[in-house]
């Protein structure tokens, strides 16, 4: 179910400003992969280019390749609708759509691709929101709008949406960093049993989070204000928060800049 | 003991400085009133504006005066700028209420049950009698056409423009939306007129209906474009991200978010365009009779019915009484139409709250 990612000489631009240069890793099944880095460095931009995101933004432009189990997501002929059915996404502020009850909140997807049967709906509904671990909260109030939710809830809101569409691979750009650290608890320790099911990728600005929820870490970093992005290092989390193989991870880590 | 009355003992607060008590202004005001009309009588002056303008500056003097002596500096300029603000209001106000309220004891005199079931079809102009019957059919008529007409073009012009339109295309279109923005009506009839001719035709509603929509579209633009540009962008990228395509993002997300507001945008032009005299009086010309045909034939409608009314009455009273009655049909009209919108905005509006 969950699928491996496989980036090679990945760039990308915003018109003609380059933003990241030369990416290129594997993200394994199954796995919590974690992005650390400066800010503006890179990696939403990263991130984005994963479900052909990037190139919603006006002027958004990618060069490389993506496999996602051997499929290149930019090659010719793919659908950036598909890909992105394929691979899901969280964005740092919670959006659950304003118009919409929770149960429609979570059905959305299903339900504006036209691909559920009606009899299924309701169970799907439960599964995802019991899998974002918001089930016992909601469950006597499926009908009232999600934007009455607490932030943290309406966040797990938005992980139940994007779970509901049965994604092979999760990608999540800051999830908690709007949040409280009992709501930001509630989401690592579902990161933790939705890696079961999915292929994980966070972006976090806290490495004790990092530390705590990710196998892998990325490190990205840029030269200078200006110049393009780029990975550092990726490697186990144990080692790059003890020994990592390259100086710059160690001061970032460690605090000397950054 | 002595805890008790430590409060009592306690040296004046910084934070509380001396204050005009609350009926001040009123004082204020009656005061600088009774001594403008005295001032005025005195000097001989009959106009009330220069009364009104007297008492009004009087009034701004002495509150900087009184303000500035009890409470300090900070504080007058304040009560000045409030004072100016509600001058500002009442100044707006003014007029306002004297339209509507002329227009209703003008307008109540005739205006009754029979008066809007019957047309002029038998009267003259000078006599009484008659109704507007035939006028409040025409402009439903015209102004529901050229609705049905310009709304959609407008709206999915704003969707264009918002959601797709980039480069030339979409900047040319801008163009020419405020380019038509500044059109005035009475263009806006010649070019139909000019068209019409060219084809040899008579005076016809569905004529007016296509003029009222040229006036009515850029106005449902600007309005939709800026309400689509309210929602936010994190909502479309929410819904793309989960595999939904473009249109049905538009469809079923961004659209129910804003749809409150393009309803109002929509309500508030067609209440611009149900006020329209001149393309409809050179498109469709007016008639006396009841012509419920908009494809065939004059029409009448409730702005040109005033219009005609005033102009042919020959000074008579009964066509003055007929004009005023018409007004405030009319009146109503928008303002049924405003408070629709209301209506509409307020239960469309995306929902908040536990
Ligand atoms: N919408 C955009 N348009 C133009 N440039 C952008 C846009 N978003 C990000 N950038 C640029 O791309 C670079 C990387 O940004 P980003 O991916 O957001 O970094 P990070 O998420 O690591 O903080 C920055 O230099 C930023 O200025
Ligand atoms: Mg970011």
């Amino acid at each position: 179910m969950a699928k491996r990612i496989d980036v090679s000489g990945l760039t990308a631009y915003y018109g003609s400003h380059k933003a990241i240069e030369d990416i290129s890793m594997t993200v394994e099944p199954r796995s919590v992969t974690a992005f650390i880095g400066p800010s503006g460095c890179g990696k939403s931009t990263f991130l984005r280019t994963l479900n052909r995101m990037h190139e919603v933004t006006p002027g958004g432009r990618v060069e490389g390749k993506v496999l996602l189990d051997d499929e290149d997501l930019y090659g010719n002929g793919i659908d950036p609708v598909s890909v992105r059915r394929e691979v899901g996404m969280v964005f740092q502020r919670p959006n659950p759509f304003p118009t919409m009850s929770i149960f429609d909140n979570v059905a959305a997807g299903l339900r504006l691709n036209g691909s559920y049967r009606k009899s299924e709906l309701s169970d799907i509904v439960e599964k995802s929101l019991k899998g974002a671990n918001l089930w016992n909260e909601v469950k006597d109030r499926l009908n009232k709008p999600g934007s009455g939710l607490s932030g943290g809830q309406q966040q797990r809101l938005c992980i139940a949406r994007a779970i509901a569409v049965e994604p092979k691979v999760l990608l999540m750009d800051e999830p908690c960093s709007a949040l409280d650290p009992i709501s930001t608890l509630a989401i690592e320790d579902l990161i933790g049993e939705l890696k079961e099911r999915f292929t994980i990728v966070i972006v976090t600005h806290n490495m004790q989070q990092a530390a705590r929820v990710s196998d892998r870490t990325a490190f990205f970093n840029l030269s200078a204000v200006g110049q393009p992005g780029r990975l550092i290092e990726i490697d186990d989390t144990e080692r790059i928060f003890s020994n990592p193989s390259v100086q710059a991870t160690e001061d970032y880590i460690s605090g000397r800049f950054g | 003991m002595s805890h008790a009355q430590a409060p009592a003992r306690r040296s004046p607060s910084t934070l509380r400085g001396a204050s005009l008590p609350s009926w001040s202004p009123w004082a204020i005001a009656g005061g600088s009133i009774l001594l403008g009309i005295g001032i005025s009588a005195a000097a001989g002056l009959d106009s009330k504006i220069q009364w009104a303008l007297i008492a009004g500056i009087l009034y701004l003097l002495a509150t900087f005066g009184f303000a500035a002596r009890v409470e300090g500096g900070r504080q007058a300029k304040d009560r000045i700028a409030t004072s100016l603000v509600w001058t500002a209001f009442v100044v707006a106000v003014i007029p306002l209420v004297s339209l509507i309220w002329v227009t209703v004891a003008r307008g109540v005199k005739v205006l009754d049950f029979y008066f809007l079931t019957h047309s002029m079809g038998v009267v003259a102009d000078t006599e009484p009698g008659g109704g507007i019957y035939h006028a409040i059919l025409g402009s439903i008529e015209q102004v529901g056409l050229a609705t049905l007409i310009g709304a959609p073009i407008g709206v999915l012009t704003a969707i264009y423009l918002v959601e797709y339109g980039r480069g030339k295309l979409a900047r040319a279109v801008t163009f020419f939306v405020d380019v038509m923005t500044g059109i005035p009506s009475i263009v806006a009839g010649l070019f139909i007129l000019s068209i019409m001719l060219m084809f040899d035709m008579q005076p016809f509603g569905f004529a007016g209906s296509l003029a009222l929509a040229i006036l009515m579209m850029p106005v449902v633009v600007r309005s939709t474009e800026e309400m689509l540009k309210l929602v936010p962008n994190e909502l479309r990228e929410a819904s793309l991200a989960l595999g939904v395509p473009k249109y049905r993002t538009i469809l079923k997300v961004v659209l129910p978010t804003c749809i409150g507001g393009i309803t109002t945008g929509i309500m508030l032009a067609i209440a611009r365009i149900a006020g329209e005299t001149a393309p409809v009086l050179l498109l469709v010309f007016g008639n006396p009779f009841i012509n419920a045909n908009p494809f065939e034939g004059a029409q009448a409608s409730l702005p040109l019915y005033i219009y005609q009314q005033f102009s042919n009455s020959a000074g008579s009273g009964a066509a003055f009484d007929r004009a005023w009655a018409a007004s405030l049909t009319l009146i109503a009209f928008v303002m049924i139409l405003n408070l629709v919108a209301r209506a509409i905005a307020r239960w469309k509006a995306p929902k908040t709250g536990r």
